[in-house]
């Protein structure tokens, strides 16, 4: 699925218009620990995550990670926000839970990451 | 072996807000001379964890990229405080990072074994007092 299309499913909206919405999804996942996410995100993910500075973009970024999804209405703050415009990062906002996300993405076929062996 | 590359990025104490700088720069760089996705995304994520770690733990310090022919190199120098224990230091979930740097999400303890996972070569030395060096390289072939 494309980022546009996992928009409409979780009722996003998108923060950064400037970035692909054409770019193909390979995964979803959730965690709120970027030490974690640094040593097992992949690229194409879509990350769910409650937290909002700057470094989030940093890490999706070097992932080459395909969107980065803000759970329960929570804001970006702007500085966050420019670079992710700058660095052409995908962000959307939804008001639907972590759980929610996963589960509307789980359902609409979106498989979670390859375990590492 | 001939170096193609050097370049060097200092990397302040404490800067959260620009951790990840150097990190990208250097992907862009890696990127412009044709290195490939996968040596690329290694490259990248233990080079932002070094990074992170100059930040979170060292006085200040400066990281240096190399590229040859047959590998990418990096190399993390800092002024201190160094690692009194570079075994634990090692052990994955060990963390001595502040509550500023937790609250952001980072200190889970992986950073460290996160670039040994990453590198084809890894080399830590410490001295107490003086400062830390990581030496890591990666194979381009």
């Amino acid at each position: 699925m494309t980022v546009a299309e996992m928009a409409k499913l979780i009722d996003g909206t998108n923060l950064t218009p400037e970035a692909p919405k054409d770019r193909e999804v390979s995964c979803g996942y959730t965690c709120d620990l970027l030490s974690w996410v640094m040593a097992h995100g992949a690229a194409g993910m879509a990350w769910v995550t409650v937290q909002t500075h700057m470094n989030v973009i940093a890490v999706a970024s070097l992932m080459e990670m395909a969107a980065v999804i803000i759970p329960e209405g929570i804001e970006m703050e702007e500085p966050s926000l420019q670079k992710a415009r700058d660095e052409e990062i995908n962000v959307l906002s939804t008001k639907l839970t972590a759980y929610e996300i996963c589960a509307r993405l789980a359902a609409a076929g979106l498989p979670g990451k390859e375990r590492d062996a | 072996m001939a170096v193609l590359l050097e370049k060097s990025f200092p990397v302040e104490a404490g800067a959260y807000t620009t951790a990840g700088e150097a990190s990208t720069t250097i992907k862009r760089t890696l990127k412009q001379l044709g290195i490939s996705a996968e040596v690329l995304r290694h490259v990248s994520v233990a080079c932002y964890e070094v990074e992170l770690n100059l930040v979170i733990h060292s006085l200040g310090g400066t990281l240096t990229l190399l590229v040859d022919p047959e590998k990418v190199t990096l190399i993390s120098k800092d002024i201190g405080p160094g690692i009194p224990d570079i075994d634990k230091a090692m052990t994955e979930g060990f963390s001595t990072a502040n509550e500023e740097a937790r609250t952001l999400g980072f200190g889970a303890g992986m950073g460290l074994p996160n670039m040994k996972r990453n590198a084809t070569e890894f080399d830590i030395q410490s001295e107490v007092g003086v400062g830390t060096t990581i030496t890591m390289s990666f194979a381009l072939k």
